[in-house]
């Protein structure tokens, strides 16, 4: 693992919200380092900041403090249209809330990072349509969020941030909204992204989601209190696999 | 990203919130159908006030007798020499004079009846008969319809000929042929030797119930040889009536013996300086009609900044989800600007169609006449509106950070 290039390395991401009296500190001091094509389940209770720092690992948010390298490249220093490239070419996001545009359909949905990145209209629809048939969702395509399921909303924001084919894919609760085929199915399509070589960084309430991981991160009050990777032998401690890295 | 989707995107906007958009529309299309019409509206009745003025001829001027007004009665009481004198023949001819009155072109001495015609049983009180000379028809802009107009043989001779309007025409003689007939004008027979083309009414009055007839012939017979009514003159230009105006007053000050500081007994109408009288009028009409449209065309500006701003607001976590997926700022700037200016171009378009549609139909009376000009201007400040009101609201979508974006609901 320690001869692996960084793609995200986080030094002390401190996030407050409001002002002096009544501020919130959503995180108090991260620093995580992820390799390139690490599968990372971040864990933890709800309000424990996992869903800020997976915004600031997006380049959605800005930290209060600390320093944020992605890919070796400091994010505060990009302007306005770095980002945007950033986000459109690097980073696959999938919402805990979905955010998929009302009133459009969910093949629309899904085209619209490639508008963003200047793909032409027949090279969009066929890759709009393969994404969205990778989430089994070839049906349904033509709806409008307003008429699908909690889950195939779901399943269209995840459809829609593979369909650039980023190397980051972030995911805040991806199966939050799917029964446990669904759910098995999206787990499958990462484990298949992750054996690609894609980093893969989602946050999850569930152990068995967890499982699929390689590394489970647990987060409380806005701190890291574990960090262990998944091997033979069960979850043993990032510090060990420093140690024994070598040897894997 | 191309243009193509900037467009698309804005038109789906649109399209999602057809009724506000139609609303916004509409406030541009009447601003833009206002400014097009009124300023037709203003043009139209300047057009109308100078085709009037034309009508009675804008060389012309007219000098009549003014009994003592105010002034000439004050100047009695101190005792200051000044009676009312009658205009005379003389008074006329001596206008006509290249040293004192280079600007004059001709006159013509004018006395007035309104006598009543009988023609085979039929009768008809005409209005107003002129006794003058064959200039007055060139001075005040009459053309002859049929037959011949009055001659110098016929003022010279007193001949009994009348050249008649076509008012009288029809009274008398309905459709027949009224040139070379003899008519009876206060029971003396006069032969028809014309008719004049019609004028068309001014107002209330009847430009068309009116006669001509040579001077001596109307002092003969109807008006006796005391003063004159009238003496109409032609300047030689429609520049020079001004100068012409203050020839003939220096002249006839003169021969009526007044004091430079008496009110005269003549007074001297100026037709030319009528029409840029009402000219500058019917400017500041323009102008006042203008503005007004101008204010409606705003009011629709401020609609769509309104409109904008609501929609910005309304669909910020729409920007969010945009800026999330990688839309650089210039491509939100772009399709809500796009937007805008949709909605008032759209509006303009319309605006133009409406205002043009509306000027085919009289407007209060007046007949508009379209400035191009107006078309123009009001469909570009149309597109601009757009342009300056959509680019505030959509500035401030665009600079939004998506996750702030995001949270907003
Ligand atoms: N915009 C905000 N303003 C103020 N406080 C905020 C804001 N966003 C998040 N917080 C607070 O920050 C803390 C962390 O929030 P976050 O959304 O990261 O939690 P989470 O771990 O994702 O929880 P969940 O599992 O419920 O999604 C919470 O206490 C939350 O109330
Ligand atoms: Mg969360």
């Amino acid at each position: 693992m320690g001869t692996q290039r960084p793609v995200i390395e986080l030094t002390d991401i401190r996030k407050t919200y409001g002002m002096d009296g009544n501020a919130v500190h959503a995180l108090r001091g991260v620093s995580l380092t992820v390799p390139t094509g690490d599968y990372v389940a971040i864990m933890g209770a709800s309000g424990s900041g996992k869903s800020t720092l997976m915004n600031i690992i997006g380049c959605l948010d800005v930290p209060t403090t600390g320093r944020y390298l992605l890919d070796d490249v400091e994010v505060e220093h990009l302007s306005d249209r770095q980002l945007a490239l950033v986000r459109n070419r690097k980073i696959g996001f999938v919402f805990q809330s979905f955010n998929l545009l009302p009133r459009t359909t969910a093949l629309d949905n899904v085209e619209l990072p490639l508008v963003y990145a200047g793909v032409g209209t027949t090279e969009r629809r066929k890759r709009a349509r393969a994404a969205l048939e990778l989430v089994g969702l070839s049906e349904r395509m033509h709806h409008k969020p307003q008429e699908l399921s909690g889950g195939q909303q779901q399943r269209v924001a995840v459809a829609r941030a593979l369909v650039t084919a980023p190397s980051l894919i972030l995911a805040d609760e991806p199966t939050g909204n799917l029964d446990s085929t669904s759910s098995s199915d999206v787990m499958a399509l990462f484990d298949r992204l992750h054996r690609a070589g894609r980093t893969i960084v989602l946050i999850t309430h569930e152990h068995d989601i967890a499982e699929h991981a390689e590394r489970a991160i647990r987060l409380m009050d806005g701190q890291i209190v574990s960090d262990e990777r998944n091997g033979e032998r069960g979850w043993i401690s990032e510090q060990h696999t420093v140690r024994h890295g070598s040897a894997r | 990203m191309r243009f193509r989707e900037v467009f698309r995107f804005a038109f789906a906007g649109l399209r999602a919130n057809k009724l506000r958009s139609a609303l916004t529309t509409l406030g541009i299309l009447i601003g833009v159908g206002a400014v097009i019409l009124l300023v037709a509206v203003g043009k139209g009745s300047g057009a109308q006030v100078q085709a009037n003025i034309d009508k009675l001829g804008t060389n012309l001027l007219e000098v009549s007798r003014q009994a003592g007004g105010f002034g000439a009665r004050a100047s009695r009481n101190t005792g200051t020499q000044s009676s009312v004198s009658a205009l005379t023949l003389a008074d006329a001819q001596s206008l006509v004079d290249p040293v004192n009155a280079p600007d004059v072109l001709d006159e013509a001495p004018v006395v007035t009846a309104s006598p009543t015609a009988t023609y085979d049983g039929a009768t008809h009180q005409i209005a107003q008969l002129v006794g003058t000379y064959p200039a007055y028809l060139t001075a005040t802009n009459w053309q002859i319809a049929e037959g011949s107009a009055i001659t110098d043989d016929d003022v010279n001779q007193a001949r009994k000929v009348i050249v008649i309007g076509q008012t009288v025409a029809t009274d008398l003689f309905g459709t027949a042929d009224p040139v070379g007939q003899q008519v009876m004008i206060n029971s003396v027979p006069y032969t028809v030797e014309g008719t004049l083309q019609a004028k068309g009414s001014s107002g209330l009055q009847d430009a068309d119930d009116f006669a001509i007839a040579p001077l001596t012939t109307v002092q003969d017979s109807l008006s006796g040889f005391g003063s004159l009514s009238q003496i109409v003159v032609q300047a030689k230009s429609a520049g020079a009536t001004t100068a012409a105006q203050n020839e003939i007053t220096s002249i006839l000050t003169s021969r009526h013996h007044l004091s430079a500081t008496a009110s005269p007994d003549f007074r001297v109408l100026n037709q030319q300086s009528l029409l840029a009288t009402s000219s500058s009028t019917t400017h500041t009409f323009t102008v006042l009609l203008g503005a007004v449209a101008a204010i409606s065309l705003l009011v629709g500006g401020i609609g769509i900044t309104n409109i904008m701003l609501v929609t910005v607001t309304e669909r910020t976590r729409e920007i969010g989800i945009r800026k999330a997926l990688g839309a650089p700022r210039a491509a939100i700037l772009g399709q809500f600007l796009v937007e805008a200016v949709m909605l008032s171009l759209i509006g303009g378009a319309l605006g133009v169609a409406a205002g043009l549609i509306g000027t085919r139909f009289t407007v209060a009376g007046v007949k508009p006449v379209i400035v191009p000009a107006s078309i123009a201007l009001a469909f570009a400040v149309s597109a601009l509106i757009g342009l300056f009101f959509g680019s505030f609201p959509a500035n401030r979508a665009a600079k939004l950070h998506p996750i702030q974006a995001l949270r907003h609901e």
